[in-house]
C-alpha cells in the first residue's frame, strides 16, 4: 500500500518536472502569462511530491516490508532501528532516490524564494533544472524502482553491509548529498543566464548563496566520510584516493574554483564566461561522480550493485547534461562580454591564480581516477594510487596555498606587493623556521613542504583582520578568514600525521605491554561480547602516555555479523590535544597471543578540525549574504511603500 | 609586472593562461602515470618478467590451498598467490582482511623482494559478497574452476 502510494507519487513527480520544462520553455520563446505562472508552482509541489516518494521509502524500511524488494535485499528485522531508517539510502535506489528528492527540493527552494534575477533566465533556470531531474527520474523508474515488490513476500531480509552500520550512514551520505545536488542549481543557473544571455554582477549574487550552501555541505559531507573511513575501515589511513572519494573531491574543487569566481564577479563585474564555465563543471563532476559510484564499473564499499543497463543509463544522462551545457556555453561564451580588466597584481589577480590551480588539481585527480578504466578498456590493468596523486596534487595545491597567503591582503584592480611585504614578516619568519625544524628531524620533502606552508598560513590567513575593530569585520569576512585558517588547520595535521606517525604491530598475551611512540599500552583482557545483530570479541588495552598518571582505556573490538555474516574490526581511538592513539584487534596468534596493530598519530585530529572550521566560515559568510540580502529587500519594499503612499 | 598587459589583450592572456596550466597538468599527469603508476600484475606476469626489485605494484591472484602459514612471531604470513600458470610466494606482517583465506582471490600491494618474495604492505581480500576489489572481479571463473577441483 505504502510502496504503492510512494511510486504514484514519484510518477507524478517525474510528470511535474516535464511540465515544469515545458511550461517553463515555451514562456521562453513567447510571453505567455498563464504558463510563466505555472512554473513556480509546479516546481515547488516537484520537490514535495518526490520528498513524499521519499518519506514513503523511509516508512517502509522503518516496517521492514518484505513484500518490497529492496527491503528484502537490504535489510534485516533485528538490525537496529537508526540502521533501518539510514538503511533506506544505504543502498543503489534508495540512495537514488534521496538524489532527485534533493533535486527538486533543491529547485523548489529556489522557485520559492528566488526573486532578484529577471523572470525570464529564473524561467529558463528552472526549466533547465527540470530537464537534468527528467533524467533522474527516468533512471529511477525504469531502471533502479526502489518500489518493485517480491511476491510472494519473504519471511527476512538479507541485512545491510555491517560496514555501513554505523552511526556516520544517518549523516555522511544526505550531507554529501545535498553538497552534490546542491550543486545542480549553480548548473541551472548557468544555463538559464546563457540561454538568457543575462551573465552580470546580480546574477552572480543570485548565485552565490547557493554555490556557497552546496559547497558547506559538500565540505561537511567529504570531512565526515573522511573520519568515518579513517576509524571505521581499521587502517589508519583518513584518504585512500579511492576513486569514490575522488567522486566527492572533484565537484569539491569545481565548486571551490566556482565560489571564488563568483565573488570576482559579484563584486568586480569580471571572470564572466569563467564563471558560467565553472558553474557547468562543478555540476558536471557531481554527475561524473555519480557514475562512477552508481554505474557498478568500480567495486567499492559505496558501489552497491553491478547492473551494465544502469551504467550505460547515467551515462548516456552524462552524455545529454554535460554535452549539452558544454555546446550551449561553446555557442554562447563568444556573446558574453569581457568583464572589467584588472593588473596581475591585485585580488583578482590572485584569485585567478585560485582558479587555475584548482582547476589543474581537478585534472590531475580526474586522469588519475579514469586512467585506470580506460586502461582496463583497452585491456591492460592498472592501479594509480597515492605515489601519483600525492605528488601531483602538490605540485599546484602546495602554490595555491602560498598565494592564499597573499590574496586576501591584496586590493582589487591594482595592488603592490611593496605595500603589504611588511605584514608578511611573521609568517615568512614562522614557515622558514618550520622548515628548518622539519630539514633538521629529516622528514620527507612534502610533508616539510606542508608543515612550512602551514606554519605560514596559521598567522597569515588572520591578517586581514588585523588593525580592524573586531566588531565592526563583516560576517562574510570573518567566514573567508575563518575558511582560510581552516585550510591552515587541516594542512598542518596532514603533515604532521604523515610525517610523525608511529605503528606498531605486535602479537601480545594477555597482561603484556606494547609501546608506540610515547605510548605504553597493556593489553588487559579479551572477552567475548554482544550486540543486537552481532557477537564480538572485545580487548581492552590501558595505555598510557609517557609518566602520565591513569591510563586511558581503550576497548576495540573484531565483530562478527550474522546477516549478512562477516566480520567487522571496530578500532579504538583516545584523543588527546596533541594526537590520537588508534588500536585494532586482530586475529588469534598460535600461543594465546592476539595480534594488536598500534599507531600513534600526533595532530590527526586537526584534519577534521580544519574541515570543520572551512566549513563553518562558509555557513558565517552564508548568513551575512543571507541577511544583506535580506536587508535589502526590506530597504526596497519600504521604498516602494512610501511612493504609493506620496504617490496618493 | 602591473597592469603592463594590454588591456585589449587581457581576456586573452586569461585564457592562454589557463589553458597552458591545463594542458601542463595533463602532460605531467601523462608523465607521472606512464612512471609511477603502481601497476597490476598476475602470478603469469611476475614469472615472465618480473618489476624491478622495490616498485610499488599490486599482485592479484588466488591463494594456494595449503600454503598459509603463520610464523613464530604471530604477526608475519605467507603464502602463496598463483594463477594457473605460475606461483609467487608473498610475505605480508599485519592484519589480514576478514574475508582472507586459501582458496581465494586476494590483491597484494607491495614490491618484489631481492629474494623473489613479494613483500605485500597491504592485503584486498573481498569485503563482503557484494564488495569485490575491481582486480579481482575477472577471477571469478579461475575461482569456480577452482572449486570445482576442490570438490571433486
Amino acid at each position: 500500500m505504502i510502496a504503492n502510494f510512494g511510486l504514484a507519487a514519484l510518477w507524478l513527480a517525474a510528470a511535474l518536472a516535464t511540465l515544469q520544462l515545458v511550461a517553463g520553455g515555451l514562456s521562453l520563446r513567447r510571453e505567455t502569462p498563464a504558463l510563466a505562472g505555472l512554473v513556480r508552482p509546479v516546481a515547488i509541489a516537484q520537490g514535495l511530491l518526490a520528498a513524499v516518494a521519499f518519506a514513503a521509502l523511509i516508512v517502509l524500511f522503518w516496517q521492514t516490508d518484505l513484500s518490497v524488494k529492496l527491503v528484502a535485499t537490504n535489510s534485516h528485522s533485528a538490525k537496529p532501528l537508526l540502521y533501518k531508517i539510514a538503511g533506506a539510502w544505504g543502498n543503489h535506489e534508495g540512495s537514488m532516490l534521496l538524489w532527485v528528492t534533493i533535486m527538486g527540493l533543491a529547485g523548489g527552494f529556489v522557485a520559492l524564494v528566488e526573486r532578484r534575477l529577471p523572470e525570464p533566465t529564473m524561467l529558463a533556470t528552472l526549466a533547465a533544472q527540470a530537464f537534468v531531474s527528467i533524467g533522474f527520474y527516468a533512471f529511477l523508474l525504469m531502471a533502479s524502482n526502489p518500489f518493485e515488490r517480491l511476491d510472494p513476500p519473504v519471511a527476512e531480509g538479507q541485512g545491510l553491509n555491517p560496514l555501513l552500520q554505523d552511526p556516520g550512514l544517518a549523516f555522511h551520505p544526505p550531507t554529501l548529498y545535498i553538497g552534490y545536488v546542491g550543486l545542480s542549481i549553480a548548473f541551472s543557473f548557468a544555463v538559464g543566464a546563457l540561454i538568457t544571455r543575462e551573465v552580470s554582477p546580480a546574477f552572480a549574487r543570485a548565485m552565490r548563496p547557493w554555490v556557497l550552501g552546496a559547497w558547506i555541505f559538500l565540505t561537511l559531507g567529504i570531512t565526515a566520510g573522511s573520519y568515518w573511513a579513517y576509524y571505521e575501515l581499521g587502517w589508519g589511513g583518513w584518504w585512500f584516493w579511492d576513486p569514490v572519494e575522488n567522486a566527492s573531491l572533484m565537484p569539491w574543487l569545481a565548486a571551490t574554483a566556482l565560489l571564488h569566481s563568483v565573488s570576482v564577479l559579484a563584486s568586480r563585474n569580471a571572470l564572466r564566461a569563467w564563471t558560467v564555465m565553472l558553474g557547468v563543471v562543478a555540476f558536471s563532476m557531481s554527475m561524473v561522480g555519480t557514475f562512477l559510484v552508481r554505474s557498478g564499473i568500480l567495486t567499492s564499499v559505496h558501489a552497491f550493485a553491478v547492473d551494465p543497463t544502469r551504467g550505460s543509463f547515467i551515462l548516456a544522462l552524462l552524455a545529454i547534461y554535460i554535452g549539452g551545457a558544454l555546446l550551449l556555453f561553446a555557442l554562447r561564451a563568444a556573446t558574453v562580454t569581457e568583464g572589467q580588466r584588472f593588473a596581475v597584481t591585485s585580488r583578482e589577480g590572485a584569485l585567478v591564480f585560485n582558479n587555475v590551480m584548482l582547476s589543474a588539481t581537478l585534472g590531475i585527480v580526474l586522469i588519475g581516477t579514469l586512467y585506470p578504466l580506460l586502461a582496463e578498456a583497452m585491456g591492460s590493468k592498472v592501479s594509480v594510487g597515492p605515489p601519483y596523486f600525492n605528488p601531483m596534487g602538490a605540485v599546484f595545491v602546495l602554490p595555491m596555498l602560498a598565494v592564499m597567503a597573499v590574496g586576501p591582503l591584496l586590493r582589487w584592480r591594482r595592488d603592490a606587493m611593496a605595500r603589504i611585504g611588511k605584514r608578511l614578516i611573521v609568517p615568512g619568519v614562522l614557515a622558514l623556521t618550520a622548515f628548518g625544524v622539519m630539514v633538521a628531524l629529516g622528514t620527507g620533502l612534502l610533508p616539510a613542504l606542508g608543515l612550512t606552508l602551514a606554519a605560514g598560513l596559521l598567522v597569515a590567513t588572520l591578517l586581514p583582520l588585523a588593525g580592524r575593530r573586531l566588531r565592526t569585520v563583516t560576517l562574510p569576512l570573518w567566514g573567508m578568514v575563518l575558511a582560510h585558517f581552516g585550510v591552515a588547520v587541516s594542512l598542518f595535521g596532514m603533515a604532521a600525521d604523515s610525517a610523525f606517525t608511529q605503528e606498531r604491530l605486535v602479537a601480545a598475551r594477555v597482561g603484556e605491554i606494547a609501546s608506540v611512540g610515547p605510548w605504553q599500552v597493556r593489553l588487559q583482557s579479551i572477552m567475548p561480547v554482544a550486540g543486537p545483530n552481532w557477537t564480538a570479541l572485545e580487548g581492552t588495552l590501558a595505555a598510557s602516555y609517557g609518566d602520565d598518571g591513569t591510563p586511558a582505556i581503550l576497548r576495540t573490538q573484531s565483530r562478527s555479523f550474522w546477516a549478512p555474516v562477516q566480520q567487522t574490526n571496530e578500532s579504538a581511538l583516545h584523543t588527546r590535544w596533541n594526537g590520537q592513539l588508534y588500536a585494532v584487534l586482530g586475529e588469534e596468534a598460535e600461543g594465546g597471543r592476539w595480534q594488536l596493530r598500534l599507531w600513534w598519530k600526533p595532530f590527526v585530529t586537526l584534519i577534521w578540525l580544519g574541515g570543520l572550521l572551512i566549513g563553518l566560515g562558509g555557513l558565517l559568510a552564508l548568513l551575512g549574504r543571507v541577511a544583506s540580502d535580506l536587508r535589502r529587500l526590506v530597504a526596497i519594499d519600504k521604498i516602494a511603500y512610501r511612493r504609493e503612499r506620496q504617490g496618493r | 609586472m602591473n597592469g603592463a598587459i594590454k588591456a585589449k589583450h587581457q581576456r586573452l592572456v586569461l585564457v592562454i593562461v589557463a589553458l597552458v596550466a591545463l594542458i601542463g597538468a595533463g602532460l605531467l599527469a601523462a608523465w607521472a602515470l606512464r612512471n609511477q603508476a603502481s601497476y597490476f600484475y598476475l602470478p603469469a606476469q611476475i614469472a615472465s618478467a618480473p618489476p624491478e626489485p622495490g616498485r610499488a605494484v599490486r599482485l592479484g591472484g588466488m591463494v594456494e590451498a595449503g600454503s598459509l602459514k603463520k610464523e613464530a612471531d604471530g604477526i608475519t604470513l605467507s603464502f602463496v598467490v598463483g594463477d594457473d600458470k605460475a606461483r609467487v610466494p608473498v610475505r605480508f606482517a599485519g592484519i589480514a582482511p576478514d574475508l582472507f583465506k586459501e582458496g581465494s582471490g586476494v590483491v597484494a600491494e607491495g614490491r618484489m623482494g631481492p629474494d623473489g618474495t613479494f613483500v605485500a604492505d597491504n592485503l584486498l581480500a573481498k569485503h563482503d559478497e557484494k564488495y569485490v576489489p575491481r582486480e579481482m572481479k575477472d577471477m571469478t571463473e579461475a575461482q569456480a574452476r577452482q572449486t570445482v577441483e576442490e570438490t571433486r
